[in-house]
């Protein structure tokens, strides 16, 4: 196994972790609040779908187009993708943008479920479910929770497979996570906001941004030097930069703007 | 016609979501890369110095810019 491949497999299993991690919650507020059988249904029903797309997607994407241009195209949707999750992840652990909450999502889909609130189409929540029994507003919510949480997962397990050729790799590494963050989420349930997402997202970020660097480049016909070794040394290069950016951004602190904004009219 | 239609904004929609969301320095910033990364392709010394350094320059921007939208 290369350098590469085992890179590879960690930011595949890492962004799926995230990603499952925040699906997880609605789902579970889903299942607490509409019957379970409908929120597993609905969680179910959209990874069936998210399978579907990776194989009517990835794999003629693998086959058809040459791979010098797919690598060109994908290492720029991985960088456009790692960056914004660095930028991120880096924003929220110097304390300018709030963490993301697993707890007050959980909250707000419960009440919104329970009636309390807007459903998420708008209309408002009616409790007129049993538990046992099928009801339409679970299952919409958790295969909406699932599909749009999983809809990244699918994007990176194509690109990242389909330009390294390990396309089976990488959805085999969203599955485990996807059976990890869920076993996990079986026995903690409620604690999701103990998983330290923003530092996962980072490391994420950083394998993301290394591969698209590393894909783009060779894709356009540059030979790194190392070759697979390379995307170790970028990795390196962006840690560093990601750990020195939010040690500044710390000490920085908020714009002047922000500041009066926070303090109010004079 | 109209949930083809829809289905199509909504596509489109996903992907100005993706490419561009609330960083579009950082779309930017990848077309730059690649640009660049094309260009200097048969000049190895240059583009392994340049290239990480292209991206840097745009995160840390973004980062700044993100600092004073918070």
């Amino acid at each position: 196994m290369t350098t590469s491949t085992v890179v590879l497999a960690l930011a595949v299993f890492g962004a799926s972790a995230v990603e499952m991690v925040e699906a997880l919650t609605i789902v579970t507020a889903a299942g607490v609040t509409r019957g379970w059988r409908s929120a597993f249904e609905g969680a179910a029903a959209a990874a069936l779908v998210l399978t579907a797309l990776v194989l009517a997607v990835g794999v003629p994407l693998a086959r058809l187009v040459p791979i010098n241009v797919l690598r060109v195209v994908i290492g720029a949707l991985l960088l456009v993708l790692g960056l914004d999750w660095l930028r991120k992840a880096v924003l929220r652990a110097s304390g300018h943008k709030a963490l993301h909450d697993e707890d007050a999502i959980y909250a707000r889909t419960v009440a919104n479920l329970s009636g309390d609130g807007d459903t998420p189409t708008g209309k408002p929540a009616t409790v007129s479910w049993r538990h046992g029994s099928r009801d339409p507003t679970g299952f919409t919510v958790a295969f909406k929770g699932v599909f749009l949480e999983g809809m990244e997962v699918v994007l990176i397990v194509i690109t990242l497979g389909a330009s390294s050729g390990h396309l089976g790799l990488a959805a085999a590494a969203a599955a485990a996570a996807a059976v990890v963050v869920g076993v996990i989420g079986y026995f903690v349930a409620r604690q999701l906001s103990e998983v330290p997402e923003n530092s996962m997202k980072l490391a994420v970020g950083i394998m993301l941004t290394s591969f698209g660097v590393f894909w783009v480049g060779e894709g356009a016909g540059l030979h790194w030097p190392g070759s697979d070794l390379m995307i170790l040394v970028l990795v390196g290069v962006f840690a560093a930069t990601a750990a020195v950016l939010s040690l500044a951004m710390r000490k920085i602190g908020p714009s002047r703007q922000v500041v009066a904004v926070r303090a109010g009219p004079p | 016609m109209a949930p083809v239609a829809r289905a199509l904004g909504a596509f489109a929609r996903f992907w100005k979501d993706f490419l561009i969301g609330d960083a579009p320095e950082l779309f930017v910033g990848t077309l730059v890369f690649v640009g660049v990364a094309l260009a200097l392709r048969h000049h190895r010394d240059v583009a392994v110095f340049l290239l990480p350094l292209i991206v840097i320059a745009f995160l840390v921007g973004s980062v700044f810019r993100g600092r004073s939208k918070s």
